[in-house]
């Protein structure tokens, strides 16, 4: 390893081939969302009877979700994968060489946001399939890619941030239910507008998620929504500028020779 | 007797570690309260939706399904601490000092039931803390829980089955995920006349349809499709009795 470039892809390479060689990291982050968009589609389709409802396709409504969900897995994979690295010395062995603290994280990340972009083809694709067609066209697929990898990056750096600090799989892995929680209490499964319990409208308006999925969604069914993709590229942002931070905070501490 | 007392030792054991360990009491609390919220809460709207008529409200609606779906996942999750069981090889002096094994089993069973019964109560007071309309005299609620209680037996007969088959807590999704899509292939935000192509089709199909379906009727006080729904779940459940022996077996014939 001679540059920090060298660094990075070959830590992303090992992020990558890790995740790639553990059947149950990469087929249930495509399999999952899919099945979950199949049974919401199915169950939910009379929701586009309600007036102001914006398509007449739940499948192109509800497709934004995987994307948000993709992410969730992205922060686990992130995540427990550096925090399998500390608890079995890997990370001890990593601080013995030459590597810098930012390598380690961008490399990370650099693996963890291939793989976002990989199930973000894979969700458009199944999209296509069944009948979806982006109204921003060719030009907004490929922002939706580039935001699938941000929200990946973002989402990762959390996950990076929490086993940087904790240095336990497990703590990790109980990040699962409270961003599953986040997920749950937004627009998911309906737009905010039509929301008719009061503090539930509330909790989706001030939960940042809830932009994350209008972002994705205004590319799918209304087209370019300049409001909708500034709102949802600033909290992406925000999130990755906070996780980035405080993770690469951590890490001196971990590196320690 | 013998199958009693190890039932009894095996319950016990399995509750005072559930109950005394927050990591597993509040999620098993957390979920199901987590799920009304977003359905009862969020989708209420769906209402309005032209063709659906539930007198008792959207809340009472989704209670039935998380109700139903808190039962189920009850025994998914005790099926996690036998196949853990196993990892840690207390599994295996079990069988070693049980005189009849079979009652490990209904321990297991036992345990999830009481761990269920917890939940459901919670689940209850909230549901009625926040205004949930019941239409059920006295006899109807109480079947809908009996039905919920057939269907937390069939859960952790299957997921006791699939662990003492594996053995190990990799075994996780492979309990989990069929008893998530049987669950979700049902009626589940709208009633079975609203779902619409392939998701009918399915629904039809789904033995938990008659289940939620006869449940929501118990609580709108005009009970239908009852003998179906106890049906189903009783023949789930003795099905699964027997899948979960059947494992038994196998553990033992593992050593």
């Amino acid at each position: 390893m001679t540059t920090t470039a060298d660094q990075i892809i070959l830590l992303a390479r090992r992020s990558v081939l890790r995740t790639w060689r553990n059947p149950a990291a990469t087929i249930f982050p495509l399999i999952f969302p899919m099945l979950l968009l199949a049974v919401n589609s199915g169950g939910l389709r009379a929701e586009t009877h309600l007036p102001g409802f914006p398509t007449k396709s739940f499948v192109a409504f509800a497709l934004a979700v995987p994307f948000i969900q993709g992410a969730l897995f992205a922060t686990m994979n992130a995540g427990t994968d550096l925090a399998r690295d500390i608890e079995s010395g890997f990370m001890s062995r990593l601080s013995l060489t030459p590597l810098r603290g930012a390598a380690l994280l961008a490399g990370q990340l650099g693996g963890v946001v291939a793989l976002g972009v990989v199930q973000a083809c894979f969700y458009i694709a199944v999209g296509l399939v069944v009948g979806v067609r982006p109204a921003a066209g060719v030009g907004g697929v490929v922002l939706l890619l580039v935001f699938a990898a941000f929200i990946a990056l973002a989402f990762g750096s959390l996950g990076a941030t929490v086993a940087v600090r904790t240095g336990s799989t497990e703590t990790v892995q109980s990040l699962f239910p409270v961003f599953f929680v986040f997920l749950f209490i937004s627009s998911m499964n309906i737009p905010r507008n039509l929301i008719s319990a009061t503090w539930f409208r509330d909790a989706a308006t001030v939960n940042p998620v809830s932009y994350l999925l209008e972002c994705v969604r205004s590319l799918i069914i209304t087209g370019w929504n300049g409001e909708a993709l500034g709102l949802g590229f600033g909290i992406v942002a925000v999130i990755a500028i906070v996780g980035l931070t405080l993770a690469s905070r951590s890490l001196p501490k971990r590196l320690a020779r | 007797m013998r199958n009693l007392s190890v039932a009894r030792a095996v319950a016990w054991r399995t509750l005072h570690n559930v109950f005394t360990n927050p990591g597993l009491v509040i999620p098993q609390l957390a979920f199901p309260l987590f799920f009304f919220t977003a359905f009862a809460g969020g989708l209420s709207r769906i209402h309005d939706v032209r063709g659906f008529s539930y007198p008792q409200g959207y809340t009472a609606f989704q209670f039935v399904f998380v109700l139903l779906q808190s039962a189920a996942f009850g025994g998914v999750f005790t099926g996690f601490g036998i196949a853990r069981d196993f990892e840690t090889g207390f599994a295996r002096r079990l069988l070693l000092a049980a005189p009849h094994r079979t009652g490990i089993v209904f321990g297991y069973a036992a345990a999830a039931l009481c761990r269920w019964l917890v939940t459901a109560a919670f689940l209850t007071t909230v549901a009625f803390a926040v205004g949930m309309r019941v239409g059920g005299s006295g006899v109807d609620l109480p079947a809908l829980y009996l039905l919920a209680a057939l269907l937390n037996s069939a859960a952790v007969l299957w997921a006791c089955g699939v662990a003492m088959r594996l053995r190990s807590m990799q075994a996780g999704p492979i309990m989990q995920m069929p008893v998530f899509l049987v669950l979700f292939f049902a009626p589940v935000y709208v009633p079975l006349g609203l779902l619409k192509g392939w998701i009918h089709a399915v629904a039809v199909v789904n033995p938990l349809t008659r289940v939620l379906e006869a449940g929501r009727s118990f609580v709108a006080g005009s009970p239908t499709q009852v003998a179906a729904a106890y049906g189903a779940a009783a023949g789930l459940a003795l099905l699964f009795s027997l899948w979960a022996v059947r494992g038994l077996r196998k553990a033992e014939a593992a050593g």
